[in-house]
């Protein structure tokens, strides 16, 4: 799960990171009234799950409470690049003598933690990475070891940052390995990272993925429910505890297995179709489980035919047929309906299916011929 | 010959107790694997279907001589499974479960490296390995693997997804080309056996004469493999990438799958395999299809 900044803040502070004082923000008022509390000046910044907010006017500095009046009341609900901005983040702005980069995520090649801190922060790492590689000095944490205090200081000199920042950046990296290992985060990062006048380091952004896998041991975490960025068919399959990710196309897709979900993608594709989705419906499709996402199929209203390509595993054919019968029992789907079911007790599957095919309910033996028939009734049906 | 497990293997099941270890311990069971034992620690004394149940891996190893586990537990519990099972002396390590956080998983695979660097962990979230009519560990439905051919030429098969594993399997079946071993080794971001770790066994199995390798986008696994091909596999590969189709920055169900800024596109994959002298179909079919002519050619 993607976090926007005042939450990937509200994380930091949860275990120490150092970050400037402030608070959220969803109207005018409230930003005049964080402004008084954290004191003059301060920053208002759009909070969505987007980059590049300064270039789009998201973040404002605001000198006393007329200005941040002014400054909330524009940013909220400026649209930038389709994401509509609804909730602020108010904090006291911070006087910055240098800006850093730095994070934590997992190397998947060395299959351990990648450090990354460099000189040249405040900039999109990508571009550094891309033009001045050198600039990036990189660190590799054994997570049986963790990070040492010796390792951070060597990767802080590598990085030649400035030696009155040193010490803070050791800090603040250690505790920021700490966050994204105790926090279970796919990816920790700040950029920037300041130096003040004064030499203090502290984190002006935050950058926060959360590992969903991780969400039984973060009760915390219900605090970010129903915040993320989907869009309404998304939000329906996350409810309905669906791996989905919605497309643009008519041939709406239920595949057991991310694998095989992607590949079904491919082949509606490769024969001409355009896919309305990935759906994974996982292992074990029970009636519950298969109603739920032909409903979230059928909720885009762009599908012409669906295709269900179920492959058994741990997913058993007659479970699958089962499901699928009783869903079309509590829900008669607008789209006519191909399955393609093999593997575990596929043919009991089958005998289940048989008595209920119809042209609405169409049963094809391989993934190719099951996928031309649904691109083929995509195209042919009103 | 086949890789990693045949008729000697004896199988411990961790989580034998629960319901999809029950049902997978004794379909494995059914299809021919020596099933010798189940962990859990409450219900130690009982049986399944005759089947011993023991308190501890250990146990298990030393009343029933198991030399390899099949891990069907919760997330929150796989890491101590497998660590479990590693510090009893098991070498092989099939894990299936679906979900573990990422950092048991780097925890746990860096662990196997540094204190018991023998052990082999397939997976987690891997449909496990089957060595037909020898020993099926994992959920893969066992009819749909053709038995290898005496003589040969048999196929080696690798895959990240679950599904496309089967779909691997089934495209031979169909084509009555036999199969040597067949290796799922899961979509997770830290799986304990690569592509390379698989494409080495097989090129090293007198058994094995072809591979059929099935990857999908996000990560580099599959570039790796590709560099490994044209280094050290002499066997004659086809194989397709899942995913050409898949918008970027979006997380296509597994964990691993997910193209960013360009990198692990399945396009970038083909090519580097391609690069390496791998025949690439470009969808399950195609690729079986490339297979058949392989296998025919060496017939």
């Amino acid at each position: 799960m993607d976090l926007m900044e005042y939450q990937g803040k509200q994380v930091f502070a949860r275990y120490g990171i150092e970050v400037s004082p402030g608070d959220v923000a969803r109207t005018a008022d409230e930003a005049v009234a964080v402004a008084q509390r954290v004191g003059y000046p301060v920053v208002v910044k759009a909070q969505v799950h987007i980059g590049g907010r300064g270039k789009a006017g998201g973040v404002k500095l605001a000198h006393d409470a007329e200005e941040t009046r002014f400054h909330a009341g524009n940013i909220l609900g400026l649209d930038i690049r389709g994401h509509v901005v609804s909730v602020l983040w108010v904090e006291h702005a911070s006087d910055i003598a240098e800006e850093y980069y730095a994070s934590f995520t997992l190397d998947r090649s060395a299959k351990k933690h990648l450090g990354m801190l460099s000189a040249q922060g405040g900039v999109d790492i990508e571009a550094v990475a891309a033009s001045a590689p050198d600039a990036i000095a990189r660190v590799w944490v054994d997570p049986t070891v963790g990070l040492t205090t010796e390792q951070a200081r060597a990767w802080v000199e590598a990085a030649r940052l400035n030696p009155a920042a040193t010490d803070g950046a050791v800090d603040i990296l250690l505790t920021l390995y700490r966050c994204y290992v105790d926090g279970d985060c796919d990816l920790a990062e700040i950029n920037p990272l300041i130096l003040t006048p004064d030499g203090q380091v502290k984190a002006l952004d935050a950058k926060v993925s959360l590992d969903d896998n991780a969400a039984f041991r973060h009760p915390e975490w219900e605090a970010f429910a129903g915040t993320e960025d989907l869009d309404e068919r998304e939000r329906l399959a996350k409810e309905k505890h669906l791996q989905y990710v919605g497309l643009d196309g008519t041939v709406g897709i239920i595949a057991n297995g991310a694998g095989l979900a992607m590949s079904t993608v491919d082949v509606v594709s490769q024969v001409g179709g355009t896919p309305a989705n990935f759906l994974d419906i996982g292992g074990g499709a029970n009636a519950a489980v298969m109603a739920a996402a032909l409903e979230v199929i059928e909720s885009d209203d762009k599908v012409r035919a669906i295709f269900i390509n179920i492959f058994g595993g741990i997913t058993r054919g007659e479970e699958v047929a089962n499901g699928i019968v009783q869903a079309l029992g509590r829900f008669t789907p607008r789209s006519p309906i191909v399955i393609r079911l093999d593997g575990t007790n596929a043919e009991e599957g089958r005998r289940i299916l048989e008595p209920h095919l119809s042209d609405r309910l169409v049963s094809q033996p391989t993934m190719l011929d099951a996928a031309r028939q649904a691109v083929a009734l995509a195209g042919t049906v009103a | 010959m086949a890789i990693f497990v045949d008729e000697g293997t004896r199988v411990v099941v961790q989580g034998l107790t629960g319901g999809q270890g029950r049902y997978h311990g004794l379909r494995n069971r059914a299809y021919g694997t020596r099933v010798v034992a189940g962990v859990s620690p409450k219900k130690a004394g009982i049986d399944v279907e005759g089947i011993p149940v023991v308190a501890s891996v250990q146990e298990a190893v030393d009343a029933h001589q198991a030399n390899a586990s099949f891990v069907v537990v919760p997330p929150a519990a796989a890491a101590g499974a497998i660590l479990e099972a590693a510090t009893a002396g098991l070498a092989f390590i099939v894990c299936i479960t679906e979900g573990i956080p990422a950092k048991d998983e780097a925890r746990v695979y860096n662990a196997l490296v540094n204190d018991h660097p023998g052990v082999r962990l397939l997976g987690p979230n891997c449909p496990g390995v089957i060595s037909p009519g020898k020993c099926n560990i994992g959920i893969t439905a066992g009819e749909i693997a053709q038995l290898p051919t005496a003589g040969g030429p048999n196929v080696g098969i690798v895959s990240r997804s679950g599904t496309l594993t089967y779909q691997a399997l089934y495209e031979l079946k169909q084509k009555e080309i036999g199969v040597s071993t067949c290796v799922g080794i899961g979509g997770d971001p830290v799986p304990g056996t690569s592509f390379v770790d698989c494409l080495a066994a097989f090129e090293e199995d007198a058994e094995t004469d072809a591979i059929l390798m099935i990857g999908e986008i996000g990560g580099s696994a599959e570039e790796e493999a590709a560099e490994f091909v044209a280094a050290h596999v002499t066997k004659p590969m086809s194989a397709y990438i899942a995913g050409v189709t898949a918008p970027p920055g979006k997380k296509m169900g597994h964990a691993g799958a997910i193209v960013s800024g360009g990198k692990g596109t399945a396009q970038g994959k083909m090519d580097a395999l391609a690069a390496a002298g791998v025949q690439v179909g470009r969808n399950p079919t195609e690729a079986g299809e490339l297979m058949a002519e392989i296998v025919a050619s060496l017939s």
